[in-house]
Order: C-alpha cells, then structure tokens, then sequence
C-alpha cells in the first residue's frame, strides 16, 4: 500500500460498469513526512475519503478485485484507508 | 488510472483476431491539471464512445484487458471511461492536516 493524499476527484458519466456508483478520487502520493513524491493517480474510492484527506491506497489489481468481489474489475488503485496519525522513528 | 486525451484513431491494416472488433486510440497522457505529460500511446477502447479530443481516464497492464469483454486478450493500455470533469482542490483546502 502506499501513502497518498486527496487532491481532487474525476466526474465521469459514461465509464465501463465497474465505475457505476463509485466515487474517483485524485491523489498525490506521499513521503513517510508527507510531503509530496509528485505525479498522481486516480483511484477508486472504497470507504468515503474526502478532500485533503491522508490515505492508504491499495495499488495492486488483485487485491482490488478482491475488495470490490468482482474477478473482472478493470481497476488496480483503490482507497482502503483513512489516515489518523504518523510516527516515525526519528534517526 | 491516469488522465489522458484522445488525440487521433488507428486503423490497423491487420490486427490479432481477438482485437478485431476494437477501437484504437492514440492518447496523450495528461498530468492532473489537463497539460500533455509524457509520450503518446495507442489504447483499446472498451467504453466504444471516446473520439477525438475528449478526455478519458485509462489504465495500464491486465487491468486494460479486463476492460475488454471478452477479456482474454493482448492488451496494455484501454480507456476505461470519459471524463466529464476533473476538480483539482485548492491548496488552501488541503493544508492543515498535521499527522506527525
């Protein structure tokens, strides 16, 4: 899984069924500071992020197939958490 | 999935079977704010709608393929829906949140 944070959404009205109901999220990724790596990703979302959210998102097809229990779902990025807090062994 | 815009047709002379029947893109690859990001790239279209100069979100490996139906078929990159609109927050929205 991977850090990222909310930065936007995509409305998109004619999609392959799999998108049917379901909310598409942009996101940065982010460093263990959370800072931004750059560059992004849409990914779909799985338990209501927000705006300027921190998340973990799953970046991995399978395992959203999983989640979404659909074995032919076109989709590889989704959002499986909600993050409250960060610590870092400071070095 | 990434965003990007349709920016031409192919028309291949011969194809594998199993594409025979779909549509292929040119795609320009869009960074979040709309600009051009990286090099053009030839995507399946499984929604059959995308044309020239709309913007489509896509998506890259096996999961290009399961776009397609039936989905067993040598593909790497398929649009998987138009974009109606992309709404980037302000950065004003974002700043605040402190987890460390």
């Amino acid at each position: 899984m991977i850090l990222a944070r909310i930065t936007g959404s995509v409305v998109s009205t004619i999609h392959h069924s799999i998108v049917d109901g379901q909310k598409l999220l942009l996101a940065e990724r982010l460093d263990q500071a959370g800072k931004p790596l750059g560059g992004y990703l849409i990914a779909m979302d799985a338990i209501g992020a927000g705006m300027g959210e921190t998340v973990l998102i799953l970046d991995e097809g399978t395992g959203a197939r999983q989640i979404l229990d659909d074995s032919s779902a076109p989709v590889r990025s989704i959002v499986v958490g909600i993050v409250d807090a960060l610590d870092l062994e400071s070095s | 999935m990434l965003l990007g815009r349709v920016i031409g047709t192919v028309v291949p002379a011969m194809l594998v079977d199993e594409l025979s029947n779909t549509p292929l893109l040119w795609v320009q690859p869009l960074n979040r704010e709309g600009q051009p990001d990286g090099e053009p790239l030839v995507c399946a279209d499984g929604t059959r709608m995308a044309g020239p100069g709309q913007m489509i979100y896509w998506v890259a490996s096996r999961e290009a393929a399961l776009t397609l139906d039936p989905w067993f078929v040598p593909v790497d990159d398929a649009i998987v829906g138009l974009v109606d609109e992309v709404r980037n927050y302000a950065a004003s929205d974002l700043d605040g949140e402190d987890l460390a």
